[in-house]
């Protein structure tokens, strides 16, 4: 049995542990609430944009001149996978469940004999896969900098991937991130974004639309920038998500350090009965003697 | 006079939202105004000013390039930077000339042999600086 002075140790530890993760998961809460807003406000320009873009596209599919971002490069050998995760840990399995998601898919690929190249976004996912995929790193864009996430962000990383595509280093990109539903659920997805696919709405009225300059033009212009928004919404679901897995961790490590607080200190209090009752046992039996 | 829903989104942020009777949009091949039974039209846009006209009185954007979509009953811009005029300040200004000198500079590096994305910054930055003078402020030579 532990000695008094441990089990007091003990307990104040204990203590200080719960108060810090109480202060993250409150820190955590109002992080959400700003995540959840960014990524509402940027939701109707995404909704037109893939509108506008699924009209595009449907027009111009199958067509010999179609820009290689929409068609592809006729191949799909080499395979990039963008796994986003977050730069801090400590929250839930919130970077585990996209890194299990994108080693198993990129173990998928490799299966079939496909090359396999990785680029990171986020310390976290990056110390998680390493070890797997290690050898297919390569690059990695470090957002620990970044107090608020901005298009500018989206597009740097945009950019990035676009440059690589322009020098066929890959053929088909994919993003790894976790689509939020709610504060205790998140959703790792994986979403191809070269070469870009988007939801046609059958159903939508068809407008016939005047394109100024050429449709091919706007296309042109657009199919990158297409790459840019699913970057930035991706991020901005994964901030949110991020911030909703570590509330929900942070509220049950907070519950766990309380459980554990009683219990210790019901073991305490016994233990310092026990003590009582050794040295009144002591004295009787000590005055009896006599 | 009928009305035409318009819409101003960024990445970022929903920028406006009203009822307007006429858009004047910087559009890629020339300056259009929209008004109500507009013919069904997308147009890619270039740096400019963006002026809405409604009930109220008018309101300018500075956007930076995205596009428009027009419809007989409402006009939709996606903008890829957009700020209301009264917003954009001088370092803002300064910034986006900025990027705009950077971005053509790239271009010549890049495409040494290829003359049309070097024109495309060319006119980027063009219009960057005539901006300027529809919202008087000047850009740093």
């Amino acid at each position: 049995m532990p000695n008094l002075k441990d089990l007091k140790n003990r307990i104040a530890s204990v203590k200080s542990t719960r108060k810090i993760t109480k202060a993250m998961q409150m820190v955590a809460a109002a992080k959400l609430r700003r995540a959840q807003d960014a990524a509402e406000s940027s939701r109707p320009y995404t909704e037109r944009f893939n509108a506008v873009m699924a009209g595009l596209a449907a027009g111009s599919a199958g067509s010999e001149a179609a820009p290689k971002l929409l068609s592809g490069t006729g191949s799909d050998q080499v395979q990039l996978l963008i796994v986003m995760t977050a730069e801090r840990g400590l929250c839930g399995g919130f970077n585990g469940n996209i890194a299990k998601l994108a080693k198993a898919h990129a173990a998928k690929l490799l299966a079939e004999g496909k090359t396999v190249k990785v680029l990171t976004v986020g310390k976290k996912g990056r110390d998680a896969i390493k070890r797997d995929l290690g050898d297919h790193f390569v690059g990695h864009v470090d957002l620990s900098a970044v107090k608020r996430l901005g298009y500018a962000d989206a597009q740097g990383i945009a950019k990035d991937v676009l440059a690589r595509f322009d020098g066929e280093e890959f053929d088909v990109a994919t993003i790894f991130f976790a689509r939020f539903e709610n504060v205790v659920t998140q959703h790792p997805t994986a979403q191809q974004i070269i070469p870009a696919k988007f939801e046609t709405t059958e159903d939508a009225e068809a407008t016939l639309y005047d394109y100024e300059p050429s449709e091919e033009e706007i296309l042109a212009d657009l199919l990158p920038r297409g790459v840019a928004t699913a970057i930035f919404s991706a991020l901005l679901e994964n901030a949110a998500s991020e911030q909703g897995a570590r509330m929900s961790a942070m509220d049950n490590a907070t519950r766990n350090a309380g459980e554990m607080i009683d219990k210790l200190t019901i073991q305490y209090n016994r233990s310092r009965q026990a003590v009582i009752t050794n040295e009144l046992i002591e004295i009787i039996s000590g005055a009896e003697a006599l | 006079m009928a009305n035409l829903q318009f819409d101003l989104v960024s990445p970022e942020r929903r920028l406006a939202q009203v009822q307007a009777t006429e858009v004047q949009i910087p559009g890629a091949d020339g300056d259009m105004t929209a008004m109500a039974d507009h013919a069904p039209t997308i147009t890619t846009l270039r740096p400019g000013v963006l002026t809405v006209v409604h009930s109220g009185g008018s309101d300018a954007y500075v956007v930076s390039g995205g596009f428009a979509e027009i419809t007989a009953t409402g006009v939709s811009v996606l903008a890829e930077q957009a700020l209301p005029q009264a917003e954009v300040t001088q370092d803002i200004y300064d910034q986006m000339v900025e990027d705009a000198k950077a971005a053509y500079g790239r271009a010549q590096e890049t495409f040494k042999n290829e003359p049309g994305p070097v024109d495309d910054a060319a006119k980027l930055l063009s219009d960057m600086v005539a901006i300027g003078g529809h919202i008087g402020l000047t850009a740093k030579t």
